[in-house]
């Protein structure tokens, strides 16, 4: 390789091939094909349209039994907070000057809570609940929160249909920054 | 003392940038650092002519040297955690203590979603998937084979200087206050390597990079950054990440702010749209005071505060100073600095240190004969966007008070005729 350096004839290349071109033939090319059974253990994020969403459900009765023994140490009974974030409420504070943020005055998408507590709750025990005592916690948090019925099941399609009260107070300032 | 002699002081006292660089050691030797001391009393207090260091060998040599034992107190500050956690908030660099603008690793700010992991790099993979035609697995070594890039950037916590938001200026340090930025050389593999290896499909305009600790904290990526300038930083400072700057591999994104450089990075999906996950929509997003929200305000603003003399750092008296800090943008280069020592009636253009990078801490300095009276100090940058610091004033005029994310305004010093240096808004 000549002094312009491997790096230089690596984006050289890619330059000629372009992004989804064939196989780039100059690049080191070390990572190994990963099966579709690895990549399915892996991909634990969830779109805010549903993609992603594992089989499983669960309702706000479930979700309370869950959340009494799994998150009111640190969120307080009923999601009213302390010693960590309030979960529950604000609704109509965001324009003061005691702002609340919580999951219902503020949290655009309901598909978000199961992403979090799947992937970092409880935050001493991470990815230690099922996936049906994720819906149902996250039915409950909901539902504490007035938004669905203490009735309504969450699963993978009724989820993704949830519209959060906030949704539409948000401004996108990606590519552009708002001045 | 040599005089300058086209520099007389202006009323405020600051003096031509260039003045140290002209007159020589001479003017130096006599300035003093603000911690250095009254002038003379180095001089009255002398060393030994022969101290106990010259007069036996010194210590062996050391597998991995650390600091002189003189300046333990040179630590990171303001260490706070969320209730009942140990690893759940930040770290910040002490900035004031530190020159130049390479922050130690060991000082870098550290901010974690659920604490440091432990990672053994024989385990540990990286997986690219999504809207790829082949989904890869990377082992650490096979990275390291990989042709790399080293860039000189900030990093800063879109936290950073949150504080200062508050009603009253809180009484606290410079590190205290800004130390959620720091400044390192970072190492590694240009991440569009990678994706162009897996195949992306022309219609991903996103990916979503997260991170192997017990929070798997993730972040979605516009695909234009990950193909622009985005780094799989594999060192910082010349060696291997350290465990809380993201060992053994983490994303770095030039410019942006800090969480979106996911540490400990074990899987990039290409994806169609932002994920939405918990530190997109309900944290890293400005409430502004009508309530809405600014959602991916990516890019760190241009900015900039005087370190010496700040508060912590008293003045010893009357002299001729070199008045130093640091400014930096994610927008590009800073392009000028200006200080004032009269609370912004007049502002002096102050030297900046070279080379001058993009996206990198750049210390700026200018001598200050201070007349002993009580002043208020500020530094005002520019960068290369045309971008200006902003007022504290403009700045919660226009976003209000309720945001706590990108606070870049004019910080100002107040300094008592004793010497004290305050924390205030001016």
């Amino acid at each position: 390789m000549s002094t312009r350096s491997l790096l230089g004839a690596v984006l050289g290349v890619m330059a000629l091939t372009g992004c989804a071109g064939s196989p780039v033939t100059e690049t080191p090319d070390l990572g190994r094909v990963a099966t579709p059974a690895e990549v399915a253990g892996w991909d634990v994020s969830i779109a805010p349209d549903g993609r992603g969403l594992p089989p499983g459900r669960g309702t706000s009765s479930q979700g309370a039994i869950v959340y009494q023994q799994k998150c009111q140490n640190c969120h307080g009974e009923k999601g009213a907070g302390q010693p960590n974030d309030r979960l529950v409420g604000g609704h109509g504070t965001l324009a003061s000057k005691t702002p609340v943020r919580t999951i219902g005055s503020y949290w655009p998408y309901a598909t978000t809570v199961f992403d979090y507590v799947r992937r970092a709750m409880p935050y001493s025990q991470s990815h230690s609940l099922s996936d049906d005592d994720v819906y149902a916690v996250t039915a409950y948090l909901l539902h504490l929160n007035e938004i669905i019925a203490e009735t309504d099941v969450m699963d993978a399609q009724a989820l993704p249909r949830v519209k959060m009260p906030n949704r539409d107070n948000f401004i996108l300032a990606y590519p552009t920054r708002p001045k | 003392m040599a005089r300058p002699k086209r520099s007389s002081p202006a009323p405020s006292g600051l003096l031509d940038r260039r003045l140290f660089l002209r007159t020589g050691l001479a003017a130096m030797g006599a300035a003093g650092g603000v911690a250095a001391g009254a002038p003379g009393a180095a001089r009255a207090a002398g060393p030994p002519e022969t101290p106990p260091w010259m007069q036996y060998p010194g210590a062996p040599f050391t597998a991995y040297g650390g600091p002189a034992k003189y300046e333990s107190k040179v630590t990171r500050t303001l260490i706070r955690s969320q209730p009942g956690t140990t690893g759940s908030g930040a770290s910040r660099t002490p900035l004031e203590m530190l020159e130049g603008t390479i922050t130690p690793s060991g000082l870098h700010f550290e901010r974690h979603h659920s604490g440091v992991p432990d990672i053994d790099p024989e385990q540990h993979r990286l997986l690219i998937h999504g809207m790829v035609k082949r989904p890869l697995l990377f082992t650490m070594d096979a990275l390291m084979r990989y042709p790399m890039r080293s860039r000189i950037h900030f990093m800063e916590c879109s936290g950073n200087s949150q504080l200062m938001y508050g009603p009253t200026p809180p009484p606290l340090r410079a590190g205290e206050l800004h130390g959620l930025v720091s400044c390192s050389e970072w190492t590694g593999v240009p991440l569009r390597l990678l994706l162009e290896e897996a195949g992306v499909d022309p219609a991903a305009s996103w990916l979503l990079a997260e991170g192997a600790d017990a929070a798997a904290m993730s972040r979605s990526v516009p695909m234009v950054k990950a193909m622009d300038d985005a780094l799989l930083a594999l060192f910082q400072n010349g060696e291997r990440l350290r465990p809380e700057n993201g060992y053994p591999v983490r994303l770095f994104l030039p410019g942006y702010e800090g969480n979106m450089s996911v540490k400990w990075l074990r899987r990039i999906k290409v994806t169609p749209t932002p994920t939405m996950t918990k530190d997109e929509t309900s944290r890293y997003t400005d409430l502004q005071a009508d309530g809405k929200s600014l959602m991916f305000t990516y890019p760190m603003g241009v900015k900039s505060l005087i370190t010496r003399p700040s508060p912590g750092l008293t003045m010893p008296g009357p002299g001729l100073y070199e008045v130093s800090g640091i400014a930096w943008s994610g927008s590009g280069t800073i392009r000028k600095v200006e200080v004032s020592a009269d609370d912004g009636r007049t502002w002096a253009e102050a030297a900046l240190s070279t080379p001058l990078l993009p996206r990198a801490l750049t210390r700026f300095r200018i001598p200050w004969k201070w007349n002993g009276g009580s002043a208020i100090v500020k530094s005002r940058a520019t960068d290369s966007a045309g971008d200006v610091q902003p007022t504290r004033d403009r700045l919660v005029a226009e976003h209000g008070n309720n945001v706590v994310f990108h606070y870049n305004a004019i910080q100002a010093w107040s300094i008592a005729a004793s010497g004290e240096v305050r924390n205030v808004y001016a």
